[in-house]
């Protein structure tokens, strides 16, 4: 089975459009949209509609924080985060939030876990920047191959049984097999909000069958994304994130 | 691990099991058949026991990685791995022909062959570099001179290292990963993303096949016995076998050098100079005297005081550093005008690229049909005259060597 994972979308329609009509091209058996649709960027109504359709035809919905804050509270994010979520709610129908309720804290199927921050408390909403929050995450799972996102820079784990965790920095378009005897996690980049200073949009896929993992990039239109955040009146500093990719 | 069903008679996915060819330390080698598979085949089936080192196991993985992936003429061709949950096997192409052992152990050769097995290897290395694999093994054992052509073949990448995909053995293994005589500095401090090690290990072989010893003996495969390999400068190979060419001592000895980025750049540049001896720019290295004990004495102390001589090195990425530029010049007397402003962007381009080569073209005009006057009235050859002109120009830029 061929799944794409769509991480940090966030509320980035440009970015969204085009990750969907590259995958439209492909043998795509299921989608997954790993958490944070919305917040940051100007468009989170039309991403959370086409999310719901998505949602209808049988994707994967994990919740992310940005998500979550929506409806919950805003203590944990930083000023422009918060600046955007209150916004966000002002742009949101009652039916959009019934999207939001539709996202799951993790996933867990054969050998996979789809979570959108780290597998040891979910909800936490830990980063996977080091070797030490990585293994944690692995060491809490029995699934082989775990994916979250959230960090926004593509990044792969691996672990086996006696030693640490140690990184692999993926190159985009590389099919990567997943070996048997390790244990995998994979940090999936940002679809709506790149930080690696790349500005296109990341995505994966994942090849259950053939065990293998891809990073993926498509460019789209920032200028207008960046644009459009400026428009809304949202913090400046969300529209310079998408031009720089950082 | 489920148990081995590996034995003659057996059929695994396809693959019909006969003889075993070779019992080795890590793996079994079976010669095998496929319905619809006319190439000759080989299944290396590892030798796994419970309770066995994991390191073992995923340094198959590594190879059954990377065998797929590898193609071409000096790599044997793969035809399927095996499940790694149930029976964990790669098959692949059996070549035709001998490994490198058996010339290895005649050594020293005549040198026209050591030039000639070096070009030949170098040029496999290309091949294995072009595909972002570095080998990280070359020894006799693991080089195959395929029959009946005699291009070389790299076999057993259980060490090896695919570029662009996880290092599975890295932080795997207490001690350097290689073999003992082979082995290149960086790999001492475990470095093994860069290809000039497969470089070094080149030379090594160069250096045996030539005279007949190996530059740094055959140490014991510890830290401390390999450690000498950051500061050991071996003997000149032209002070065991007096008719080794000045150009030979000089490609052997820069591709055993320390520092990665004082042996040649590219394997393809190596092979180069092995084609083309009157290309080799010689330096110090070619007529280089004894480093006697006292030398590598102080070498050793200057290191053990704490300046080691590789602190983790820019690796090259192929073509894209060490590129080839190639400059059409016109000679003719309207060529003159653009001769200085291309000169001058010819030398800038250089600067940014300091491994580059560079080759001056031009074209010769000749007659399709009939017989070529390569001569001129007075005799002189024109190939010569253009070539001579050529170099003259290139000149003109002032370029080191």
């Amino acid at each position: 089975m061929r799944l794409a994972i769509l991480s940090d979308i966030h509320a980035n329609r440009e970015a969204m459009d085009a990750v969907l009509s590259r995958l439209a091209a492909q043998r795509i058996d299921r989608i997954v949209l790993l958490g944070d649709i919305v917040g940051y960027g100007a468009d989170p109504a039309y991403c959370l509609e086409r999310a719901e359709a998505l949602l209808d035809d049988g994707a994967i919905g994990i919740l992310g924080n940005h998500d979550a804050a929506v409806t919950g509270p805003l203590d944990d994010l930083n000023s422009a985060a918060r600046a955007a979520i209150e916004w966000t709610r002002r742009q949101l129908s009652p039916q959009h939030l019934t999207v939001l309720g539709r996202l799951a804290a993790s996933h867990r199927e054969a050998d996979l876990m789809l979570v959108h921050a780290s597998a040891r408390a979910p909800l936490a909403w830990t980063y996977i920047v080091d070797a030490d929050a990585a293994e944690r995450c692995l060491r809490a799972t029995e699934a082989r191959i775990t994916i979250v996102g959230h960090v926004h820079v593509p990044a792969l784990w691996r672990l086996i049984s006696a030693g640490t965790a140690t990184r692999h920095q993926p190159h985009s378009g590389q099919e990567i097999p997943l070996s048997a005897s390790q244990n995998w996690l994979a940090v999936m980049g940002s679809v709506g909000q790149p930080r690696d200073g790349v500005t296109a949009a990341a995505y994966g896929i994942l090849d259950t069958r053939a065990r293998s993992v891809t990073f993926a990039r498509v460019p789209y239109d920032h200028f207008e994304a960046a644009r459009k955040i400026r428009q809304a009146g949202l913090p400046s500093s969300l529209a310079e994130r998408l031009l720089q990719g950082r | 691990m489920a148990r081995m069903r590996v034995q003659t008679g057996a059929s695994l996915d396809g693959f019909v099991i006969g003889e075993k060819l070779h019992q080795g330390g890590m793996a079994e080698i079976w010669d095998v058949t496929k319905a619809g598979i006319d190439v000759p085949l080989v299944m290396k089936v590892p030798l796994i026991l419970d309770g066995d080192d994991p390191t073992m196991i995923v340094s198959f993985e590594q190879e059954m990685m990377i065998l797929p992936r590898l193609s071409g003429p000096h790599v044997p061709r793969c035809f399927g791995v095996g499940d790694f949950a149930s029976q964990p096997y790669v098959v692949m192409e059996r070549i035709a022909g001998e490994s490198l052992l058996s010339r290895f152990k005649a050594a020293p050769l005549p040198l026209d062959e050591v030039v000639d097995l070096g070009a030949r290897m170098a040029t496999a290395l290309v091949s294995l570099h072009g595909q972002d694999v570095v080998h990280l093994d070359l020894k006799p054992s693991n080089i195959m001179l395929r029959a009946p052509g005699g291009e070389a073949v790299f076999i057993d990448f259980g060490l090896s290292r695919h570029l662009r995909l996880p290092d599975l053995l890295a932080e795997e293994f207490r001690i350097p990963m290689g073999t003992a005589p082979y082995i290149a500095p960086e790999q001492v401090l475990k470095l093994r993303e860069e290809p000039r090690s497969d470089i070094f290990a080149l030379g090594v072989l160069l250096y045996a096949l030539a005279t007949g010893k190996r530059p740094f003996g055959n140490p014991k495969h510890t830290t401390k016995a390999l450690i000498r390999r950051l500061y050991e400068k071996p003997t000149p190979p032209r002070l065991l076998r007096k008719e080794i060419p000045g150009y030979l001592q000089e490609i052997i000895l820069r591709c055993i050098e320390v520092k990665p980025e004082q042996r040649y750049p590219t394997a393809r540049q190596l092979a180069f100079d092995l084609r083309h001896p009157e290309h080799v720019t010689l330096t110090e290295r070619a007529t280089r005297k004894p480093a006697g004990r006292l030398t590598n004495f102080l070498a050793g102390r200057f290191w053990n005081a704490g300046s080691a001589p590789i602190a983790g090195t820019d690796s090259y990425r192929h073509a894209s550093t060490a590129p080839i530029i190639m400059v059409a010049v016109d000679l003719s007397s309207e060529g003159t005008a653009l001769m200085e402003p291309i000169q001058s962007l010819t030398a800038t381009l250089l600067e940014s690229r300091p491994l580059a080569r560079l080759a001056c073209v031009n074209v010769l005009k000749t007659a399709r049909i009939g017989l070529d006057t390569l001569t001129e009235a007075d005799g002189s050859s024109i190939h010569v005259k253009r070539l001579v002109e050529l170099k003259n120009w290139a000149a003109g830029m002032r370029l080191p060597p």
